[in-house]
């Protein structure tokens, strides 16, 4: 069992479907007669509809049906929610403004949608909607973060004067202003935290179905979350009730977050079906998803740190402008602030915080989580505080960072920003970072560099994550719309294999494998004879989906439940086969036992007595074996690590090379290290793009997308980014069966700040804006005049 | 509309196509072998990499027209007998990939860099995948996948 077991770098069992062409995405199913439905959208960032003329388009060749702003609500079917509110330091909910599928008398970005045409092809679609004549007046558009608030600004909503969507603060401020009235040292810092396009390499995509015969619906959709989207599609948009619409989730081609919302398409696409009497597919063009993709990040800060003449951190305030772009994504006040506000604590014991969030509203795409979602952010700040104080105050950036570190017999660790964290060795991991990095030995690698007419740098970033946001309860109190469990359902099948059904969207995450190996470890059923069935809200009971790093944590525990139930029903059948009783029996390995006897029956064998109950207890015991179980957790996990970065710069061209990476993380208990390696080396390459190469630009007059394709928006490409060293430490999460913490999002979080502590380090500045292009870099040296005499 | 007529994977196959149809389209929507997949409109991503007459392309950037009488391959003509390519086994054995939704188009372009550089280098392997994205590996395992298939130690 040990090498499919839980710790094994088990192989995939999903890669042979994806690697022979096999997987399936949304955009690879058809549906008999389908047609399709092609979105026209404002090329405007604001203006007014006057009026939409469609007589030439719908006579149009192909042409099945066109719809506008109005049509949906004249048929009860409303706009779009934000599902997590929250409420400001006034006590007032965040505003949220109305937001139709189809636009009705304004539109409020580039993209938004004024119109679905369906049509026989998306050819005959496209064609159409190239005959639509709209009526747009133009109006001032509001742009950039900063902008928002000016008392001059244009208006976006009118439920929202000033821009302001909400003005959130956590901390103690008075604590916080006490701490920095009696500082030695004051770090201050502004930054902005880049906007940015998740971009997963699969478009959105959707089809509607209606089946007249049950009077339902299905939507097949990439989503994180299909159950979630049932809910909304059902509740909010009262397209279907719950139990008459089927949402199905399949294969998903990355997520990151982007595919957790419910978009505008996705409800038109399974309204329009009934509508049309046809299967509506609709796949977003790369272009759309640039447009109408989440975007995230965008946030405007300045912060401050206090510190003793010891370096010792007394207090941390940040004020930052967070944009929530033209309308409000699912969850999109949340991210901001619960997800970023907590985590201003960092790994380190400073005592008073202080953080003032500002959400604004501008004339560009919703912005919503993207991987880490406001952690990151979070982590940015604190690791650049920390680095320029260090530089400040003449300390080693290691050394200020060791003084600083909650102690590992400080947890259970109250934090001055609400959360408490779960376990963790901040100095262990700290220390087997250095190591791997050689820290010892940078200053010879960079003297070498020296020589070689380059700038070496190296860069620090101790991260902390918060996974897995719990219990329900919290979630509640803080704004959120839903519950946070997970549920898992464990059945055996007669003949003694196992299918697992888990709440748990896998988008890329490997979870078939993953899950698998828990489920294979604790019945001792081989790996193969498991079969983990997600993303289809007619076959799994009921999920929460896959986004914040819960999956494992929470997902795993729900099967770990489900799992005890099992085997406490099989403990009955086998006390009743092996005709003892029931507190005698054990259960190991797969086979029940009696203590101190030979007698024993396999878990198959069980199951296959709860199916053929021939010799079996049926006055006090159903018949079957398969259990459910739901998980509600006590608290988030918190995982943690320390990332280094060493670069190496061109001072000619401005050119970073990363030449060393080494990250360690605590994610707890790790299940399938090579599953978990490959997380935080997508991680941190996301990280690495966002430090170094995407940013998302906006003509701040017009509003225009200005990096709306990948001939103007960087992604990383395999010659971006090195290979990367990765190590673990495992302190168990101690409030799940599991002991495991999180792992999708570390990388992300961790990476921007290693890499732009390494670059100014390396070239002798403090500030640097993200992304550090080679442009930025060789300004910033001729700046700093770092560059070595030629 | 235009009827072409080409060889996929060792089949014969003949359609009626509108003369815009990409060859992705025609593959994808036309035959049915949706394991080609397609990530941009602008030629840039890789996902939609086959190979046409040997050599690797993007089917994003040919007509369906232009690859008359041609001899195709795709992901779904790889492994023989349900036995994976070795290029395959190595993406498995190295978690080269996670979504798998760039894995078709990364995979036919590596098996192509494999035969201009039967022994690259970690830089030539990057350099060379430039043309295919990937959002979630980092390219790690996936520079790992080729060099081992490189090695014939693949899997
Ligand atoms: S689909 Fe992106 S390159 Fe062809
Ligand atoms: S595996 Fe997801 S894009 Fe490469």
């Amino acid at each position: 069992m040990a090498e499919t077991g839980i710790g094994a770098a088990v192989r995939r069992k999903e890669d042979y479907r994806f690697l022979t062409g096999r997987g399936r995405y949304t955009d690879d199913i058809s549906r008999p007669g389908q047609v399709y439905a092609y979105f026209l959208r404002s090329p405007h960032a604001h203006a007014t509809l006057n009026g939409i003329n469609t007589d030439a388009a719908r006579n149009s060749p192909g042409v099945v049906a066109i719809y506008t702003g109005g049509d949906p609500e004249a048929d009860g079917v409303g706009g779009l929610i934000c599902g997590w509110v929250i409420t400001d330091k006034s006590g007032e909910k965040a505003k949220v403004p109305p937001r139709p599928l189809l636009a009705r008398d304004t539109v409020h970005y580039v993209g938004d949608h004024v119109a679905v045409v369906i049509a026989e092809t998306l050819a005959q679609a496209k064609d159409a909607a190239e005959l639509i004549e709209v009526d747009y007046e133009e109006l001032a558009a509001c742009i950039g973060t900063a902008k928002a608030l000016d008392p001059d600004a244009p208006l976006v909503h009118a439920e929202a004067p000033g821009n302001l969507c909400f003005d959130w603060e956590v901390g103690d401020e008075a604590a916080t202003d006490a701490a920095f009235a009696k500082a030695h040292h004051v770090t201050k810092l502004s930054l902005v935290n880049n906007r940015l396009i998740p971009n997963a390499i699969e478009p959105r995509a959707a089809i509607g179905e209606y089946d007249p015969g049950s009077d339902s619906f299905t939507l097949y959709v990439t989503s994180q979350n299909p159950h979630v989207a049932r809910i909304i599609i059902s509740a909010f948009h009262n397209v279907a009730p719950e139990h008459k619409l089927r949402v199905v989730a399949p294969d998903i081609g990355g997520a990151f977050g982007s595919k957790l919302p419910v978009y505008a398409e996705e409800v038109v696409c399974v309204w329009a079906s009934k509508k049309v009497g046809r299967p509506v597919k609709w796949t977003a063009d790369r272009s759309e998803s640039f447009l109408a993709d989440v975007h995230g990040r965008d946030h405007v800060t300045e912060a401050e740190l206090a510190l003793e003449e010891n370096g010792k951190f007394l207090g941390l305030r940040a004020h930052t402008i967070a944009n929530m772009g033209a309308y409000l994504s699912t969850i999109a006040t949340g991210t901001p602030t619960w997800l970023h506000g907590l985590l201003f604590a960092g790994q380190y014991t400073t005592p008073a915080i202080y953080v003032n969030v500002k959400g604004v509203f501008t004339h560009t795409s919703p912005v919503d989580l993207y991987r880490g979602a406001g952690r990151p952010e979070a982590t940015f700040v604190v690791e650049r505080l920390v680095e320029i104080a260090a530089r400040e105050m003449g300390i080693d950036p290691v050394e200020i960072r060791r003084r600083n570190l909650i102690p590992p017999d400080a947890f259970p660790y109250q934090t001055p920003v609400v959360v408490t964290y779960d376990s963790g060795d901040y100095a262990a991991v700290l220390d087997k970072a250095l190591e791997m990095a050689d820290y010892a030995g940078f200053e010879a690698r960079q003297q070498q560099a020296e020589r070689r007419g380059k700038l070496r740098g190296i860069g620090l970033s101790n991260y902390i994550e918060a996974c897995g946001i719990a219990p329900s309860k919290v979630a509640g109190a803080i704004g959120f719309a839903l519950g946070l469990w997970e549920s898992a359902q464990v059945r055996f099948n007669p003949t003694g294999n196992v299918t697992v059904f888990t709440g748990s969207h896998s988008q890329g995450q490997g979870h078939e494998t993953a899950f698998a190996q828990i489920v294979s470890d604790r019945l001792g059923v081989p790996i193969e004879n498991v079969e983990i069935v997600h993303g289809d809200t007619d076959r799994v009971l009921f999920g929460m989906g896959t986004y914040g790093s819960r999956s494992l944590a929470v997902g795993g525990s729900a099967i770990v439940k489900a799992m005890d139930k099992v085997i406490a029903k099989g403990k009955k059948i086998a006390a009743h086969t092996l005709e003892s009783s029931e507190g005698d029996v054990e259960f190991e390995a797969g086979t029940f036992k009696i203590a101190g006897t030979d007698k024993s029956v396999s878990i198959a064998d069980v199951a296959f007595a709860a199916y053929v109950p021939h010799n079996y207890p049926l006055e006090k015991l159903e018949p079957g074996l398969d259990e459910n179980a739901f998980y509600d957790p006590g608290n988030f996990t918190f995982p943690a690590g320390c990332h280094i970065c060493e670069v190496e710069v061109d001072p000619e061209t401005g050119v970073v090379d990363i030449v060393n990476w080494v990250a360690v993380d605590d994610f707890g208990k790790v299940i399938n290290p090579m599953i978990v390696e490959g997380q935080v080396h997508g991680g941190v390459t996301q990280g690495v793009g966002q430090a170094l190469l995407e940013g998302c630009v906006h003509d701040q007059d017009t509003g225009q997308l200005l990096t709306g394709s990948y001939m103007d928006y960087t992604m990383p490409r395999a010659d971006d980014v090195p290979s990367f060293k990765v190590g673990f430490i495992e302190t168990p999460c101690p409030h799940n069966p599991l002991g495991v913490k999180g792992c999708g999002e570390a990388g992300a979080i961790a990476a921007p700040a290693a890499l732009i502590n390494a670059i100014t380090d390396a070239i002798g500045v403090d500030h640097l804006d993200m992304p550090a292009t080679p442009e930025k870099v060789w300004r910033a040296i001729q700046q700093a005049g770092t560059a070595p005499a030629a | 509309m235009p009827t072409i007529s080409m060889t996929v994977n060792n089949k014969t196959v003949t359609g009626e196509v509108e003369a815009r149809t990409l060859l992705v389209q025609f593959i994808r929507e036309h035959l049915g072998l949706t394991g080609t997949h397609v990530g941009c409109d602008t030629s840039q991503c890789g996902a939609c990499v086959v190979h046409v007459n040997g050599r690797s392309l993007k089917s994003c950037t040919m007509l369906a027209v232009q690859a008359e009488g041609a001899e195709v391959t795709t992901i779904e003509g790889l492994a023989v007998d349900g036995e994976l390519h070795p290029m395959q086994a190595a993406f498995k054995e190295h978690h080269g990939l996670q979504c798998g939704f760039c894995t078709p188009g990364m995979v036919m372009s590596a098996i192509d860099l494999l035969k201009r550089h039967p022994d690259p280098s970690e830089e030539t392997i990057r350099a060379e995948l430039e043309g295919n994205f990937c959002r979630c590996t980092g390219y790690h395992n996936i520079v790992k996948a080729v060099k081992a298939a490189a090695g014939g130690t693949g899997s």
